[in-house]
């Protein structure tokens, strides 16, 4: 049996898995069954038996977050969102799927929205995937013509129907109370929870939002049962993920890979070790708003609570790699000059905060700091990143890179400060 | 529904239609609000006041109440941008990759700077967020074409 679900029919060099080789290689057998055989109170145990969390980031129990949706008593719509914004810098995960398999997404979406008796979903999709876009809406009309969509799906009483909703920028559409928002034609600023979408979401009404590869792990959990699912992962966590290096690594990339599998293991044989002549000298092990980890952690695994022991996160899985030639300043820099442009605006520290993060960190950088804008730093970080001071979890994302630099790369940003200008830029470094 | 009828719409009616087709599966009007700009975005490039005056007065919101979501977007123009619009990525894996190279090159090589229009009217400069290809880095959109593992030779060919 595969040991690479989600992957199965991702073969780049060949385009997308049209819905004829989707259902010759199993494709929409689930869906079959499903609706035939089983109710959603069952899809519902199976997922949560089968110990899926969260792919987009939090990495909340599937299961659990389902379960919060009150019982449908046919008073309106329900909806599923697939979140296909994608916009954590370093992230390049569900791209591959939606660019070369949607009917993986589609099928999962049929199978969540039967198991939470959601009668419309949305995929909302950041406007720059274009292709994306254009497989996801044919994939979507040969759904439609085989009746996996629709009204009454294949002579059940399940009716479904899905539509592709293409973003108009910003990175805070991917937080999901945020991204409803968006979904109703309004500025992106998140809600106060509660209530939570599953009670009160997209028009108030209950509402799911999920990763697009949270969504992709369901038909192979309902095709293949939860200790299957369970026996993928090494150690205590479900399943596979798509894990993913870029930075200066021999061969930068993204990979299917058991939950549990090391940092070592995907640096060193996936991504092939650093490049020639560069040395690791850290990481960010989930995309922009996780903390940075460093060699120490090499052997921690790929699964949330290890990585949380070792201080910070799995977020997307996809791993940003510092070297020992580029600027720890300079990139954190860089991380903040992202945060403080996608600040909604709402709340004062993230919206007032993060630009002043900003410009101490350009300022040491550039060869005008001072020991005073490290104890600032260390001060705002408090009141940015402290949990409940602000409405989302943008700001404390945002601090968790800087919070963590600080840490691990004091000396390089006390030599920024000691010497007045950056020892990476003339090549002395 | 009643239109302010002494508001002359200047929209087209390929434009009213495909609006008033978002609307008809929305619960309310307003809820089109960002699709709406993005289909007259489609059509004339960018929402100048007027066309955001004739949206709002098609949605029965307020001039106001519209600018404050078309400028909430970073990809909703509220000023003319060229032909095609350069979104270069800024984020982190691409500067790490040097993408900052890049940009001076495509701004010594179009002779612009970020947020202008190249004076042939053919490009505008934008920075962007991470475009999901940092295995591939640096990266750019121009258009709905993507380019990845750029290096200024690249650059001097994409734009020549
Ligand atoms: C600022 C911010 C940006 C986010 N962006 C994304 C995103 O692009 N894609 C995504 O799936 N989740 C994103 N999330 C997480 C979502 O809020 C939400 O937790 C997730 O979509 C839930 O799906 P899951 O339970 O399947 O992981 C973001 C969260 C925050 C705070
Ligand atoms: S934390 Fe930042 S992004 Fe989140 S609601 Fe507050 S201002 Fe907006
Ligand atoms: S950081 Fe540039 S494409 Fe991801």
């Amino acid at each position: 049996m595969t040991l690479t679900p989600l992957t199965q029919n991702i073969h780049p060099d060949r385009g997308p898995t049209g819905i004829v080789e989707y259902e010759g290689n199993g494709g929409y057998l689930a869906v079959r069954d499903t609706l035939a055989n089983l109710n959603p109170s069952e899809v519902l145990e199976l997922i949560k038996e089968a110990n899926l969390r969260g792919r987009g980031g939090a990495g909340f129990p599937t299961g659990m977050k389902w379960s919060f949706v009150p019982p449908d008593n046919h008073s309106g719509h329900r909806y599923l969102v697939a979140n296909a914004d994608e916009m954590e810098p370093g992230t390049f995960k569900d791209r591959l799927i939606l660019e070369f398999d949607p009917h993986q997404l589609i099928e999962g979406m049929i199978l969540s929205a039967y198991t939470i008796s959601a009668n419309i979903g949305y995929i909302f999709i950041r406007a720059e995937y274009h292709t994306a876009i254009r497989r996801l809406r044919q994939a979507i009309d040969e759904a439609k013509a085989r009746h996996y969509l629709g009204t009454r799906i294949l002579g059940s009483e399940f009716s479904f129907e899905l539509h592709v909703h293409v973003s108009a920028g910003r990175y805070i559409c991917g937080e999901e109370t945020a991204l409803l928002n968006s979904l109703e034609g309004k500025r992106a600023t998140p809600r106060a929870k509660p209530p939570f979408p599953q009670v009160s979401g997209l028009w108030g009404r209950p509402t799911i939002v999920n990763n697009v590869e949270t969504l992709c792990n369901i038909p192979h959990i309902v095709a293949r049962g939860a200790d299957w699912f369970k026996s993928l992962g090494k150690g205590v966590d479900a399943g596979t993920k798509l894990f993913g290096a870029s930075g200066r690594v021999k061969h930068p990339g993204c990979w299917e890979l058991p939950m549990g599998t090391s940092i070592r293991e995907i640096l060193e044989q996936h991504a092939g070790g650093m490049q020639d002549g560069y040395q690791f000298k850290g990481l960010l092990p989930g995309g922009a708003s996780t903390d940075f980890l460093v060699s120490e952690h090499l052997d921690v695994a790929m699964e949330y609570e290890s990585i949380m022991k070792a201080g910070s996160r799995m977020g997307t899985g996809t791993m940003i790699i510092l070297d020992d030639r580029t600027c720890p300043v300079g990139m954190i820099a860089n991380l903040e000059k992202f945060f403080a442009r996608e600040s909604c605006g709402f709340c004062t520290p993230c919206r007032e905060g993060l630009p002043w993060v900003q410009q101490l960190l350009e300022g040491i950088e550039a060869g005008r700091g001072s020991v005073q804008d490290i104890e600032i730093l260390e001060r705002q970080s408090r009141f940015i990143g402290a949990i409940g001071n602000t409405h989302c979890a943008h700001a404390p994302g945002a601090i968790e890179p800087l919070v963590s630099g600080l840490k691990y790369f004091r000396d390089d940003f006390d030599a920024h400060i000691r010497n007045q200008r950056c020892h990476f830029k003339s090549g002395d470094a | 529904m009643k239109l302010n009828q002494n508001i002359p719409s200047p929209l087209s009616e390929a434009e009213i239609s495909d609006i008033e087709a978002e609307i008809s599966h929305l619960p309310d009007r307003k809820s089109a609000a960002i699709d709406a700009l993005k289909i007259v975005q489609s059509y004339r490039g960018w929402i100048s006041d007027a066309s955001l005056g004739a949206i709002a007065n098609l949605l029965q919101m307020s001039n106001e109440e519209l600018d404050g979501i078309a400028t909430f977007y970073n990809l909703i123009y509220r000023r003319p941008v060229g032909e095609k619009v350069i979104l270069l990525c800024d984020s982190v894996t691409c500067w790490i990759m040097d993408g900052d190279k890049i940009c001076q090159k495509i701004k010594s090589h179009l002779n612009v700077e970020q947020g202008e229009t190249t004076a042939d009217n053919k490009f505008t400069l934008l920075p962007v967020t991470c475009l999901g290809d940092c295995d591939h880095a640096p990266v750019m959109m121009v258009g709905d074409e993507l380019h990845h593992d750029l290096t200024t030779t690249r650059v001097e060919e994409i734009f020549r």
